[in-house]
């Protein structure tokens, strides 16, 4: 093992669960423990859990125009309600993704910043470096993040944490005292089923691991299942499906940038909305149970248009399913393209998000 | 139990009357994990020692498949083609993938037997 690899507080369950670990994002993460599938089943149909500690998180406290936060990402947090949270993007001067991360408005003044494991560094300085003042933070160290998604979820937590979760509404949070610290319960999550995001102190993550895993309709799931999870919906993945060559309206997230506001790209998104461009994230469905994966080659007609940035089999849909990169006229609904690599070769046909659409997200 | 062979990329033969059943190793199922497609060959097909037989894909990776004897296949396992996690369910039994009509026994001492297999495996 990396002896460079960071460890999350509950590294040493994970192996005595006897998850298969790998690296992932400069820390030592659990892929899976009984199998993906499973895994990936039983959050479609109760509710799993997952170890999220890897995140970073950054902390802010001050005027948020005064200081420049307010200019720094694609979307406005001056006019996120207290106790509601946004996501969206942290962009290059050329448009480009540095980050997709989520914004929680804590207090009048006071933002969490939650962000993906392998930006942790480089989000920080390029944030801190464009605040004209303010108190900027990484609490990644010491915070810990736990997420329980499923449909029975709200009742798992109901029954271990207090009634109060019952009512928060998607995109919300609750500050709350759990087992007797500081803690956050944030309805949001990255499976497409109702779930939580619990942040509290990375000391106190073990013991809300084992009192959630004691419910017997809570079990772990790892990224492996998560991954498949995001897919089902067509969530982007960070380093696959955007990154800093990427722009968000060529990823078709146009609906998280708000132009009416400042932002470091802006300018570049204006030109290429203008001008049009050239690629198009698109996604699409294999003609039987091969998997499209990350550098396939897809082509139209014959001829290259792009390349696969994630691809798995869906569980749900018993086949596989993708999202890519193509030039845009090939990008349109129902157009038929041929996923290609080495002596591999699929059929599959251009079609709508999310792929799984039966989810339990805003139950 | 007596007459299966291995080969170094995880397959395993059963020989009865000249013919080889084929299918991937216990071992190698466990490490694919999930197993979501299996190709296999169309009956006919004419295959090599130690060449391409099929492919497998799981949810973490897709690899190849190799004869682990010459001959033609003349049976296909079907049900993998709906239900493929059968191999990771039996892999050395239900699990199994073509009957190979095999053309030369002699090829059998190039493969390991199950003991030679289960140090080799200790040896990764």
């Amino acid at each position: 093992m990396d002896e460079k690899l960071k460890l999350t507080p509950l590294n040493a369950r994970h192996r005595s669960l006897n998850a298969l670990m790998a690296p992932f994002g400069g820390w030592d993460m659990p892929i899976q423990y009984a199998g993906i599938i499973a895994e990936h089943s039983w959050c479609r149909e109760k509710a799993a859990l997952f170890d999220i500690c890897h995140m970073g998180e950054f902390l802010f406290d001050g005027d948020f125009e005064g200081d420049g936060l307010e200019d720094v990402f694609t979307f406005s947090i001056k006019t996120i309600p207290v106790g509601r949270s946004r996501y969206g993007f942290l962009l290059n001067e050329e448009g480009g993704v540095i980050d997709d991360l989520i914004v929680f408005r804590l207090a009048k003044n006071r933002a969490m910043i939650v962000v993906n494991a392998a930006t942790i560094a480089k989000d920080f300085s390029i944030i801190k470096s464009r605040l004209r003042s303010g108190t900027f933070t990484d609490i990644t160290d010491e915070t810990g993040k736990i997420d329980l998604q499923g449909p029975l979820a709200r009742q798992v937590l109901v029954d271990a944490i207090g009634e109060q979760i019952a009512q928060i509404p998607y995109f919300t949070f609750i500050p709350m005292q759990l087992l007797g610290c500081e803690a956050i319960v944030s309805r949001t999550g990255y499976t497409g089923e109702l779930g939580y995001e619990i942040f509290l102190p990375a000391g106190k993550v073990g013991e809300l691991w084992d009192l959630l895993l004691r419910d017997e309709r809570v079990k772990p799931a790892g990224l492996g299942a998560r991954d498949v999870l995001r897919l089902e919906m067509g969530y982007s993945l960070y380093g696959h499906d955007i990154d800093e060559t990427i722009t968000p309206l060529e990823a078709g997230l146009e609906g998280f940038v708000k132009f009416g506001k400042e932002f470091v790209g802006k300018q570049a998104l204006l030109r290429q909305k203008e001008r049009g461009f050239a690629r198009k994230k698109v996604a699409f469905e294999v003609d039987g149970r091969r998997s499209p994966r990350q550098h396939y080659d897809i082509l139209c007609s014959g001829e290259t248009v792009g390349r696969v940035t994630s691809g798995v089999f869906s569980p749900m849909l018993g086949r596989g399913i993708g999202i890519g990169l193509v030039k845009s006229e090939a990008a349109g609904i129902g157009t038929q393209l041929t996923i290609s690599h080495e002596r591999v070769s699929m059929e599959a046909t251009v079609c709508e998000l999310p792929f799984y659409r039966c989810g339990s997200l805003r139950a | 139990m007596m007459n299966i062979y291995f080969t170094k990329e995880h397959e395993w033969v059963r020989v009865q009357d000249g013919v080889g059943v084929v299918g991937i190793s216990e071992h190698a199922a466990h490490e694919l994990g999930d197993i979501t497609f299996v190709e296999l060959p169309k009956i006919g097909t004419v295959v090599e020692q130690f060449k391409l037989l099929g492919s497998i894909e799981s949810v973490k990776a897709a690899s190849d498949i190799f004869a682990p004897v010459s001959g033609t296949v003349v049976k296909i396992n079907e049900a993998l083609e709906t239900a493929p996690e059968v191999v990771n369910e039996s892999a050395q039994e239900a699990g199994w993938m073509v009957w190979i009509k095999m053309n030369d026994a002699s090829e059998l001492t190039k493969l390991m037997t199950r003991d030679q297999y289960d140090e080799y495996l200790k040896s990764l």
